[in-house]
Protein backbone atom coordinates (compact mmCIF):
# COMPACT_ATOMS: atom_id res chain seq x y z
CA UNK A 1 0.00 0.00 0.00
CA UNK A 2 1.17 3.47 -0.91
CA UNK A 3 1.62 5.92 1.69
CA UNK A 4 -1.16 8.58 1.38
CA UNK A 5 0.42 11.64 -0.02
CA UNK A 6 -0.99 14.00 2.89
CA UNK A 7 0.09 12.07 5.76
CA UNK A 8 3.94 11.74 3.87
CA UNK A 9 4.27 15.68 3.04
CA UNK A 10 4.44 18.41 5.88
CA UNK A 11 1.41 20.30 6.45
CA UNK A 12 3.60 23.38 7.30
CA UNK A 13 7.07 23.93 6.14
CA UNK A 14 8.94 27.14 6.78
CA UNK A 15 12.28 28.18 5.29
CA UNK A 16 15.41 30.47 6.29
CA UNK A 17 12.53 32.69 8.08
CA UNK A 18 14.35 35.97 9.42
CA UNK A 19 12.45 38.86 10.95
CA UNK A 20 14.16 41.87 12.54
CA UNK A 21 12.52 44.32 14.74
CA UNK A 22 14.37 46.98 15.15
CA UNK A 23 17.81 46.55 15.75
CA UNK A 24 16.82 43.26 17.26
CA UNK A 25 16.83 39.69 14.88
CA UNK A 26 13.55 38.63 16.48
CA UNK A 27 14.21 35.10 14.17
CA UNK A 28 17.21 34.47 12.54
CA UNK A 29 17.04 31.95 9.64
CA UNK A 30 14.24 29.47 11.25
CA UNK A 31 13.16 26.55 9.40
CA UNK A 32 10.47 24.27 10.65
CA UNK A 33 8.43 21.21 9.53
CA UNK A 34 5.27 20.04 10.75
CA UNK A 35 3.39 17.11 9.33
CA UNK A 36 -0.02 15.95 9.58
CA UNK A 37 -1.18 15.21 13.48
CA UNK A 38 1.68 15.91 14.80
CA UNK A 39 2.46 18.18 18.32
CA UNK A 40 5.35 20.55 17.73
CA UNK A 41 6.40 22.46 21.24
CA UNK A 42 8.79 25.63 20.85
CA UNK A 43 10.10 26.68 23.74
CA UNK A 44 12.58 29.11 24.90
CA UNK A 45 13.39 31.88 27.20
CA UNK A 46 11.13 35.06 26.73
CA UNK A 47 12.38 37.12 23.99
CA UNK A 48 13.55 34.35 22.13
CA UNK A 49 11.61 34.86 19.36
CA UNK A 50 8.65 32.58 19.76
CA UNK A 51 5.68 34.45 19.50
CA UNK A 52 7.24 36.13 16.41
CA UNK A 53 7.86 32.31 14.91
CA UNK A 54 4.23 31.50 15.87
CA UNK A 55 2.76 35.10 14.57
CA UNK A 56 5.13 34.45 11.35
CA UNK A 57 3.93 30.92 11.00
CA UNK A 58 0.31 31.81 11.30
CA UNK A 59 1.05 34.93 8.26
CA UNK A 60 0.05 37.79 10.84
CA UNK A 61 4.05 39.01 10.77
CA UNK A 62 5.43 39.38 7.67
CA UNK A 63 9.20 37.72 7.37
CA UNK A 64 12.03 39.81 6.03
CA UNK A 65 12.97 36.66 4.00
CA UNK A 66 11.87 33.23 4.15
CA UNK A 67 8.57 31.44 3.25
CA UNK A 68 5.76 29.34 5.12
CA UNK A 69 4.09 27.30 2.62
CA UNK A 70 1.02 25.93 3.77
CA UNK A 71 -0.74 21.97 2.30
CA UNK A 72 -4.28 22.62 1.92
CA UNK A 73 -6.80 19.85 2.04
CA UNK A 74 -6.93 19.23 -2.02
CA UNK A 75 -2.93 19.15 -1.31
CA UNK A 76 -2.38 22.41 -2.84
CA UNK A 77 0.44 24.18 -1.13
CA UNK A 78 0.17 27.80 -1.06
CA UNK A 79 2.51 30.29 -0.03
CA UNK A 80 1.11 31.96 3.06
CA UNK A 81 2.47 35.37 2.90
CA UNK A 82 1.34 35.65 -0.46
CA UNK A 83 -2.00 34.68 -0.39
CA UNK A 84 -4.88 37.28 -0.96
CA UNK A 85 -6.11 38.68 2.02
CA UNK A 86 -9.51 37.19 2.29
CA UNK A 87 -8.02 33.81 0.84
CA UNK A 88 -6.02 34.12 4.41
CA UNK A 89 -8.57 35.63 6.77
CA UNK A 90 -10.69 32.35 5.09
CA UNK A 91 -8.03 29.84 6.54
CA UNK A 92 -7.82 31.46 9.57
CA UNK A 93 -10.90 30.76 10.48
CA UNK A 94 -11.44 27.46 8.78
CA UNK A 95 -8.94 24.84 8.43
CA UNK A 96 -6.59 26.80 10.67
CA UNK A 97 -7.39 27.97 14.54
CA UNK A 98 -5.77 30.14 17.26
CA UNK A 99 -5.89 29.69 20.66
CA UNK A 100 -4.92 32.92 22.90
CA UNK A 101 -3.14 32.78 25.98
CA UNK A 102 -5.91 35.59 26.94
CA UNK A 103 -8.76 34.37 26.01
CA UNK A 104 -10.68 37.61 26.10
CA UNK A 105 -8.44 38.12 23.20
CA UNK A 106 -10.65 35.65 20.94
CA UNK A 107 -13.64 35.63 22.61
CA UNK A 108 -16.31 37.72 22.41
CA UNK A 109 -17.39 39.07 26.05
CA UNK A 110 -20.59 40.13 25.33
CA UNK A 111 -21.77 37.16 22.86
CA UNK A 112 -23.46 34.48 24.81
CA UNK A 113 -21.19 31.15 25.29
CA UNK A 114 -23.14 29.48 22.18
CA UNK A 115 -23.15 32.65 19.91
CA UNK A 116 -19.02 32.85 20.30
CA UNK A 117 -18.61 28.71 19.60
CA UNK A 118 -21.11 29.36 16.58
CA UNK A 119 -19.41 32.50 14.79
CA UNK A 120 -17.05 30.51 12.81
CA UNK A 121 -19.81 28.45 11.52
CA UNK A 122 -21.69 31.55 10.34
CA UNK A 123 -18.67 33.12 9.01
CA UNK A 124 -18.87 33.44 5.07
CA UNK A 125 -16.34 31.28 3.07
CA UNK A 126 -17.06 28.31 6.00
CA UNK A 127 -18.32 26.06 3.29
CA UNK A 128 -20.42 23.47 5.14
CA UNK A 129 -23.92 22.52 5.10
CA UNK A 130 -26.16 24.75 8.05
CA UNK A 131 -24.04 27.44 7.92
CA UNK A 132 -27.35 29.78 8.10
CA UNK A 133 -29.42 27.20 9.89
CA UNK A 134 -29.68 28.28 13.43
CA UNK A 135 -30.99 24.69 15.08
CA UNK A 136 -27.92 23.16 13.48
CA UNK A 137 -25.25 26.04 14.69
CA UNK A 138 -26.86 25.27 17.99
CA UNK A 139 -26.56 21.76 18.03
CA UNK A 140 -23.05 22.10 17.10
CA UNK A 141 -22.42 24.66 20.19
CA UNK A 142 -23.81 22.53 22.80
CA UNK A 143 -21.65 19.24 20.97
CA UNK A 144 -18.85 21.49 21.28
CA UNK A 145 -19.82 22.94 25.06
CA UNK A 146 -20.04 19.12 25.86
CA UNK A 147 -16.50 18.21 23.87
CA UNK A 148 -15.02 21.01 26.22
CA UNK A 149 -16.35 19.67 29.56
CA UNK A 150 -18.50 23.00 30.05
CA UNK A 151 -22.23 22.53 31.31
CA UNK A 152 -24.19 23.12 27.96
CA UNK A 153 -27.35 24.22 30.05
CA UNK A 154 -24.97 27.75 30.08
CA UNK A 155 -25.05 28.02 26.08
CA UNK A 156 -27.11 31.13 26.66
CA UNK A 157 -24.83 32.75 29.42
CA UNK A 158 -22.55 35.10 28.86
CA UNK A 159 -18.37 34.32 28.96
CA UNK A 160 -18.10 37.10 31.65
CA UNK A 161 -19.85 35.06 34.01
CA UNK A 162 -17.07 32.41 33.38
CA UNK A 163 -14.33 31.49 35.49
CA UNK A 164 -10.53 31.45 33.79
CA UNK A 165 -10.22 27.61 33.32
CA UNK A 166 -14.12 27.69 31.24
CA UNK A 167 -13.05 30.42 29.58
CA UNK A 168 -9.69 28.94 27.84
CA UNK A 169 -12.22 25.77 27.16
CA UNK A 170 -14.96 27.92 25.77
CA UNK A 171 -11.97 29.36 23.49
CA UNK A 172 -10.95 26.11 22.24
CA UNK A 173 -14.45 24.78 21.57
CA UNK A 174 -15.21 28.47 19.23
CA UNK A 175 -11.85 27.19 17.92
CA UNK A 176 -12.28 23.76 16.92
CA UNK A 177 -16.07 23.79 15.98
CA UNK A 178 -14.86 24.49 12.41
CA UNK A 179 -12.36 21.13 12.89
CA UNK A 180 -9.55 22.90 11.72
CA UNK A 181 -6.40 20.54 10.89
CA UNK A 182 -3.44 22.61 12.38
CA UNK A 183 -3.66 24.91 15.54
CA UNK A 184 -1.40 27.60 17.18
CA UNK A 185 -1.08 27.51 20.36
CA UNK A 186 0.08 31.01 22.56
CA UNK A 187 0.85 30.00 25.94
CA UNK A 188 -2.92 28.29 26.05
CA UNK A 189 -1.99 27.09 30.11
CA UNK A 190 -0.40 30.50 31.14
CA UNK A 191 -2.07 32.37 33.99
CA UNK A 192 -4.19 29.68 35.07
CA UNK A 193 -4.07 27.79 38.25
CA UNK A 194 -2.03 24.21 38.92
CA UNK A 195 -4.90 22.75 38.81
CA UNK A 196 -7.24 24.28 36.39
CA UNK A 197 -3.93 23.68 34.33
CA UNK A 198 -3.86 19.73 34.53
CA UNK A 199 -7.57 19.65 33.67
CA UNK A 200 -6.81 21.81 30.41
CA UNK A 201 -3.94 19.98 29.19
CA UNK A 202 -5.41 16.58 29.55
CA UNK A 203 -8.40 18.10 27.65
CA UNK A 204 -6.04 19.35 24.93
CA UNK A 205 -4.28 16.26 24.59
CA UNK A 206 -7.20 14.42 24.30
CA UNK A 207 -8.71 16.22 21.71
CA UNK A 208 -5.87 16.63 19.88
CA UNK A 209 -5.09 12.87 19.45
CA UNK A 210 -8.76 12.09 18.78
CA UNK A 211 -8.81 14.57 16.17
CA UNK A 212 -5.44 14.10 14.94
CA UNK A 213 -4.82 18.04 15.14
CA UNK A 214 -1.50 19.02 14.49
CA UNK A 215 -0.56 21.77 16.60
CA UNK A 216 2.73 24.68 17.19
CA UNK A 217 2.25 25.02 21.04
CA UNK A 218 4.56 27.69 21.72
CA UNK A 219 5.35 27.64 26.17
CA UNK A 220 8.19 28.04 28.25
CA UNK A 221 7.14 25.74 30.67
CA UNK A 222 9.05 22.46 29.90
CA UNK A 223 5.88 20.76 31.74
CA UNK A 224 3.65 21.33 29.06
CA UNK A 225 6.09 20.56 26.60
CA UNK A 226 6.75 17.08 28.15
CA UNK A 227 2.97 16.06 28.25
CA UNK A 228 1.69 17.30 24.85
CA UNK A 229 4.36 17.57 22.31
CA UNK A 230 6.02 15.19 20.37
CA UNK A 231 8.58 16.91 18.89
CA UNK A 232 10.36 19.87 20.67
CA UNK A 233 12.15 22.82 18.68
CA UNK A 234 13.88 24.93 21.53
CA UNK A 235 15.07 28.98 20.21
CA UNK A 236 17.18 31.01 21.75
CA UNK A 237 18.03 34.49 20.42
CA UNK A 238 16.10 33.75 17.63
CA UNK A 239 17.56 30.63 16.39
CA UNK A 240 16.60 27.27 16.67
CA UNK A 241 19.54 25.91 18.94
CA UNK A 242 17.90 22.51 19.15
CA UNK A 243 15.32 20.19 17.67
CA UNK A 244 14.15 16.48 18.14
CA UNK A 245 11.87 14.17 20.06
CA UNK A 246 10.56 15.83 23.25
CA UNK A 247 11.76 13.02 25.11
CA UNK A 248 14.89 12.88 23.47
CA UNK A 249 15.60 16.77 23.70
CA UNK A 250 14.73 16.81 27.03
CA UNK A 251 16.15 13.35 28.90
CA UNK A 252 19.28 13.69 26.70
CA UNK A 253 19.77 17.65 25.78
CA UNK A 254 22.73 17.88 23.45
CA UNK A 255 22.88 21.96 23.62
CA UNK A 256 24.29 24.25 26.82
CA UNK A 257 21.10 26.06 26.20
CA UNK A 258 18.61 23.47 26.69
CA UNK A 259 21.01 21.78 29.44
CA UNK A 260 20.18 25.07 31.00
CA UNK A 261 16.62 25.11 30.37
CA UNK A 262 15.92 21.43 31.72
CA UNK A 263 17.93 21.92 34.73
CA UNK A 264 16.05 24.88 35.63
CA UNK A 265 12.72 22.84 36.19
CA UNK A 266 11.75 22.88 39.19
CA UNK A 267 10.34 19.68 40.88
CA UNK A 268 7.66 19.41 43.30
CA UNK B 1 -35.24 83.09 -4.11
CA UNK B 2 -32.82 85.73 -4.34
CA UNK B 3 -29.22 85.38 -2.87
CA UNK B 4 -29.31 81.44 -3.17
CA UNK B 5 -28.73 79.41 -5.93
CA UNK B 6 -31.14 76.72 -7.74
CA UNK B 7 -32.31 73.99 -4.76
CA UNK B 8 -29.60 76.14 -1.96
CA UNK B 9 -26.65 74.17 -2.83
CA UNK B 10 -23.84 75.67 -4.92
CA UNK B 11 -23.39 74.00 -8.49
CA UNK B 12 -19.76 72.28 -7.32
CA UNK B 13 -21.17 71.04 -4.20
CA UNK B 14 -23.98 69.26 -6.55
CA UNK B 15 -21.19 68.04 -9.22
CA UNK B 16 -19.29 66.32 -6.14
CA UNK B 17 -22.78 64.48 -4.46
CA UNK B 18 -23.43 63.37 -8.31
CA UNK B 19 -20.13 62.10 -8.53
CA UNK B 20 -21.28 60.08 -5.08
CA UNK B 21 -24.47 59.40 -6.65
CA UNK B 22 -23.23 58.24 -9.74
CA UNK B 23 -20.43 56.04 -7.62
CA UNK B 24 -23.33 54.61 -5.36
CA UNK B 25 -25.48 53.71 -8.26
CA UNK B 26 -22.74 51.85 -10.05
CA UNK B 27 -22.00 49.90 -6.46
CA UNK B 28 -25.00 49.57 -4.90
CA UNK B 29 -25.26 49.14 -1.21
CA UNK B 30 -21.67 50.47 -1.02
CA UNK B 31 -21.14 53.71 1.37
CA UNK B 32 -19.52 56.34 -0.57
CA UNK B 33 -17.97 59.21 1.12
CA UNK B 34 -18.77 62.79 0.50
CA UNK B 35 -18.12 65.87 1.46
CA UNK B 36 -21.29 66.83 3.56
CA UNK B 37 -22.06 70.81 3.45
CA UNK B 38 -23.03 72.78 6.24
CA UNK B 39 -26.58 73.00 5.90
CA UNK B 40 -28.96 75.42 7.21
CA UNK B 41 -30.70 72.70 10.16
CA UNK B 42 -29.30 70.49 12.64
CA UNK B 43 -27.51 66.95 12.33
CA UNK B 44 -30.59 64.60 13.03
CA UNK B 45 -32.73 66.80 10.74
CA UNK B 46 -32.09 65.60 7.55
CA UNK B 47 -28.90 66.75 6.38
CA UNK B 48 -27.96 64.26 4.69
CA UNK B 49 -31.31 63.92 2.98
CA UNK B 50 -31.66 67.46 1.71
CA UNK B 51 -28.17 67.40 0.15
CA UNK B 52 -29.03 64.51 -2.21
CA UNK B 53 -32.48 65.97 -2.95
CA UNK B 54 -30.74 69.27 -3.68
CA UNK B 55 -28.48 67.47 -6.15
CA UNK B 56 -31.33 65.67 -8.04
CA UNK B 57 -34.13 68.04 -8.30
CA UNK B 58 -34.71 69.84 -11.42
CA UNK B 59 -37.34 72.44 -12.45
CA UNK B 60 -39.76 69.82 -13.74
CA UNK B 61 -40.19 67.64 -10.28
CA UNK B 62 -42.04 67.50 -7.79
CA UNK B 63 -41.05 66.87 -4.60
CA UNK B 64 -42.91 64.68 -2.06
CA UNK B 65 -41.71 64.99 2.09
CA UNK B 66 -42.95 62.59 4.22
CA UNK B 67 -41.44 62.20 8.18
CA UNK B 68 -42.72 59.10 10.09
CA UNK B 69 -44.91 58.53 6.88
CA UNK B 70 -46.87 61.98 7.46
CA UNK B 71 -47.15 64.31 4.75
CA UNK B 72 -48.28 66.91 7.52
CA UNK B 73 -45.38 66.84 10.61
CA UNK B 74 -43.39 70.00 11.50
CA UNK B 75 -39.98 68.10 9.49
CA UNK B 76 -41.78 66.97 5.75
CA UNK B 77 -43.69 70.50 6.09
CA UNK B 78 -40.51 72.82 6.50
CA UNK B 79 -38.72 70.57 3.95
CA UNK B 80 -41.12 70.69 1.80
CA UNK B 81 -41.35 74.68 1.98
CA UNK B 82 -37.94 74.87 1.57
CA UNK B 83 -37.25 73.24 -1.67
CA UNK B 84 -40.13 75.08 -2.49
CA UNK B 85 -38.66 78.26 -1.61
CA UNK B 86 -35.11 77.66 -2.92
CA UNK B 87 -35.88 75.86 -6.35
CA UNK B 88 -39.63 76.38 -7.23
CA UNK B 89 -40.37 73.13 -7.57
CA UNK B 90 -43.96 71.93 -7.45
CA UNK B 91 -44.76 69.86 -4.36
CA UNK B 92 -47.26 67.59 -3.83
CA UNK B 93 -48.67 65.34 -0.79
CA UNK B 94 -49.56 62.39 -3.39
CA UNK B 95 -47.20 59.40 -3.59
CA UNK B 96 -48.21 58.96 -7.59
CA UNK B 97 -47.70 62.19 -8.60
CA UNK B 98 -44.26 62.87 -6.95
CA UNK B 99 -41.09 62.08 -9.23
CA UNK B 100 -39.00 62.68 -5.91
CA UNK B 101 -39.82 61.26 -2.50
CA UNK B 102 -37.35 62.94 0.63
CA UNK B 103 -38.24 60.24 3.32
CA UNK B 104 -37.58 59.40 6.99
CA UNK B 105 -38.77 56.04 8.59
CA UNK B 106 -40.92 55.10 5.45
CA UNK B 107 -41.25 53.44 2.02
CA UNK B 108 -44.94 55.08 0.92
CA UNK B 109 -47.69 51.99 0.75
CA UNK B 110 -48.79 52.85 -2.83
CA UNK B 111 -46.16 50.46 -4.80
CA UNK B 112 -43.52 52.59 -6.50
CA UNK B 113 -43.04 52.80 -10.51
CA UNK B 114 -39.77 53.41 -12.77
CA UNK B 115 -38.43 56.98 -12.94
CA UNK B 116 -39.23 58.07 -9.26
CA UNK B 117 -36.78 58.55 -6.77
CA UNK B 118 -36.94 57.49 -3.30
CA UNK B 119 -34.08 59.68 -0.93
CA UNK B 120 -33.91 58.26 2.71
CA UNK B 121 -32.50 60.59 5.43
CA UNK B 122 -29.90 58.27 7.40
CA UNK B 123 -28.75 58.52 10.63
CA UNK B 124 -26.23 55.95 10.50
CA UNK B 125 -25.43 54.49 7.36
CA UNK B 126 -22.57 51.74 9.03
CA UNK B 127 -25.08 48.60 9.47
CA UNK B 128 -22.19 47.03 11.72
CA UNK B 129 -21.43 50.25 13.81
CA UNK B 130 -23.13 48.73 17.25
CA UNK B 131 -21.34 45.09 16.74
CA UNK B 132 -17.79 46.72 15.28
CA UNK B 133 -16.81 50.08 17.26
CA UNK B 134 -13.85 50.18 14.48
CA UNK B 135 -14.68 52.28 11.49
CA UNK B 136 -11.46 50.44 9.87
CA UNK B 137 -12.53 47.16 10.71
CA UNK B 138 -15.69 47.29 9.81
CA UNK B 139 -14.62 48.25 6.11
CA UNK B 140 -12.63 45.81 6.04
CA UNK B 141 -15.86 43.73 6.54
CA UNK B 142 -17.11 45.15 3.97
CA UNK B 143 -14.20 44.94 1.61
CA UNK B 144 -14.07 41.11 2.16
CA UNK B 145 -18.29 40.57 2.55
CA UNK B 146 -17.45 39.38 5.64
CA UNK B 147 -20.71 39.26 7.75
CA UNK B 148 -20.44 36.80 10.43
CA UNK B 149 -21.03 39.12 12.67
CA UNK B 150 -24.63 40.18 11.66
CA UNK B 151 -25.13 36.74 11.95
CA UNK B 152 -23.98 36.50 15.31
CA UNK B 153 -26.14 39.27 16.29
CA UNK B 154 -29.16 37.64 15.01
CA UNK B 155 -28.08 34.21 16.93
CA UNK B 156 -28.03 36.08 20.22
CA UNK B 157 -31.38 37.68 19.10
CA UNK B 158 -33.10 33.92 18.64
CA UNK B 159 -31.17 32.23 21.44
CA UNK B 160 -32.37 34.72 24.35
CA UNK B 161 -35.91 35.95 22.49
CA UNK B 162 -37.17 33.22 20.12
CA UNK B 163 -37.19 35.82 17.20
CA UNK B 164 -35.09 38.86 15.83
CA UNK B 165 -36.25 41.67 17.51
CA UNK B 166 -34.90 44.66 15.32
CA UNK B 167 -37.90 46.05 14.35
CA UNK B 168 -36.12 48.68 11.78
CA UNK B 169 -33.31 48.98 10.65
CA UNK B 170 -33.35 46.06 9.48
CA UNK B 171 -30.03 44.50 8.21
CA UNK B 172 -30.52 43.95 4.03
CA UNK B 173 -27.73 42.08 1.31
CA UNK B 174 -28.14 44.11 -1.74
CA UNK B 175 -27.17 42.67 -4.38
CA UNK B 176 -26.15 39.58 -2.80
CA UNK B 177 -22.95 41.79 -2.07
CA UNK B 178 -22.78 44.23 0.60
CA UNK B 179 -24.50 44.60 3.68
CA UNK B 180 -26.51 47.80 4.32
CA UNK B 181 -28.53 49.67 6.99
CA UNK B 182 -32.20 50.33 5.32
CA UNK B 183 -31.78 53.62 7.19
CA UNK B 184 -34.99 53.41 10.20
CA UNK B 185 -37.74 52.67 7.64
CA UNK B 186 -39.98 49.50 9.79
CA UNK B 187 -39.04 46.06 9.07
CA UNK B 188 -41.89 45.99 7.01
CA UNK B 189 -40.94 48.03 4.25
CA UNK B 190 -38.12 46.15 3.87
CA UNK B 191 -39.54 43.76 0.75
CA UNK B 192 -40.34 47.29 -1.00
CA UNK B 193 -36.60 47.52 -1.79
CA UNK B 194 -36.43 44.10 -2.99
CA UNK B 195 -36.78 44.30 -7.14
CA UNK B 196 -38.18 47.93 -6.45
CA UNK B 197 -38.98 49.78 -9.89
CA UNK B 198 -37.93 52.84 -8.28
CA UNK B 199 -34.21 54.39 -7.42
CA UNK B 200 -33.22 54.89 -3.54
CA UNK B 201 -30.49 56.90 -2.65
CA UNK B 202 -29.83 57.08 1.24
CA UNK B 203 -27.47 60.17 2.23
CA UNK B 204 -25.91 60.33 5.94
CA UNK B 205 -24.99 64.22 6.60
CA UNK B 206 -22.74 63.97 9.88
CA UNK B 207 -21.76 60.25 8.99
CA UNK B 208 -20.92 62.15 5.26
CA UNK B 209 -22.01 58.27 3.43
CA UNK B 210 -24.16 58.45 0.18
CA UNK B 211 -25.12 54.84 -0.97
CA UNK B 212 -27.92 53.49 -3.03
CA UNK B 213 -29.95 50.91 -4.53
CA UNK B 214 -30.94 50.74 -8.16
CA UNK B 215 -34.12 49.77 -9.89
CA UNK B 216 -34.56 45.99 -9.99
CA UNK B 217 -32.02 45.43 -7.23
CA UNK B 218 -32.29 42.13 -5.12
CA UNK B 219 -32.22 43.23 -1.49
CA UNK B 220 -32.79 40.33 1.17
CA UNK B 221 -33.33 40.44 4.37
CA UNK B 222 -30.36 38.65 7.17
CA UNK B 223 -32.26 35.81 8.65
CA UNK B 224 -31.42 32.12 9.07
CA UNK B 225 -32.69 28.85 7.26
CA UNK B 226 -34.80 27.96 10.07
CA UNK B 227 -35.66 31.18 11.38
CA UNK B 228 -36.96 33.42 8.09
CA UNK B 229 -37.51 36.94 8.26
CA UNK B 230 -41.22 37.74 8.86
CA UNK B 231 -43.04 41.20 8.73
CA UNK B 232 -44.42 42.86 11.89
CA UNK B 233 -47.34 44.49 11.82
CA UNK B 234 -49.94 45.13 14.21
CA UNK B 235 -52.79 42.88 14.29
CA UNK B 236 -55.23 45.36 13.59
CA UNK B 237 -57.15 47.32 10.80
CA UNK B 238 -56.94 51.66 10.69
CA UNK B 239 -59.43 53.02 12.45
CA UNK B 240 -60.02 55.77 10.18
CA UNK B 241 -59.72 54.13 6.34
CA UNK B 242 -59.96 50.39 7.49
CA UNK B 243 -56.50 49.06 5.60
CA UNK B 244 -55.59 45.45 6.74
CA UNK B 245 -52.20 45.56 5.02
CA UNK B 246 -50.73 48.80 5.83
CA UNK B 247 -48.12 49.55 8.18
CA UNK B 248 -50.14 51.11 11.80
CA UNK B 249 -49.05 53.89 14.13
CA UNK B 250 -50.66 53.78 17.77
CA UNK B 251 -51.82 57.07 18.82
CA UNK B 252 -52.93 56.90 22.40
CA UNK B 253 -55.96 59.33 22.83
CA UNK B 254 -56.50 60.08 26.32
CA UNK B 255 -55.39 58.92 30.01
CA UNK B 256 -57.61 56.38 30.48
CA UNK B 257 -56.00 53.80 28.35
CA UNK B 258 -57.64 54.58 25.55
CA UNK B 259 -55.61 54.51 21.87
CA UNK B 260 -56.64 53.80 17.80
CA UNK B 261 -54.76 52.35 15.45
CA UNK B 262 -54.29 54.39 12.02
CA UNK B 263 -52.07 54.36 8.59
CA UNK B 264 -48.92 55.75 9.01
CA UNK B 265 -48.64 56.95 5.58
CA UNK B 266 -51.53 60.00 5.70
CA UNK B 267 -51.89 59.69 1.81
CA UNK B 268 -52.33 55.98 1.25
CA UNK B 269 -55.02 56.65 4.55
CA UNK B 270 -56.98 59.29 2.61
CA UNK B 271 -56.71 57.21 -0.87
CA UNK B 272 -58.61 54.61 1.00
CA UNK B 273 -60.70 56.48 2.40
CA UNK B 274 -61.76 58.43 -0.73
CA UNK B 275 -62.24 55.06 -2.27
CA UNK B 276 -64.58 53.84 0.36
CA UNK B 277 -66.62 57.36 -0.14
CA UNK B 278 -66.78 56.74 -3.79
CA UNK B 279 -68.19 52.88 -3.37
Amino acid sequence: MSPDPLLSAPLLSARGLSVRLGRVAALDGVDVDLWPGEVLAVVGESGSGKTTLLNTLFGTQCPDRGVVRYRDPDGRVHDVHRMSRPMLRTLHRSDWGFVYQEPRQALRMAVSAGGNVGERLMAPGINSAGARHYGRIREAAIAWLREVEIDPTRIDDLPRTFSGGMLQRLQIARTLVTHPRLVFMDEPTGGLDVSVQARLLDLIRTLVARLRIAVVLVTHDIAVARLLADRMLVMQAGRVVETGLTDQVLDDPQEPYTQLLVSSVLLA
Amino acid sequence: MNGYNFAYLDEQTKRMVRRALLKAVAVPGHQVPFGSREMPLPYGWGTGGIQVTASILGPDDVLKVIDQGADDTTNAVSIRRFFARTAGVATTTRTVEASVIQSRHRIPETALREGQIVVYQVPLPEPLARLEPSRAAAREMHAMADYGLMHVKLYEDIARLGHVSISFDYPVMVNGRYLMAPSPIPAFDNPKLDMSPALHLFGAGREKRIYAVPPYTEVRSLAFDDHPFRLIRAPHACALCGARTSYLDEIVTDDQGGRMFVCSDTDYCAEQRGKRTAA
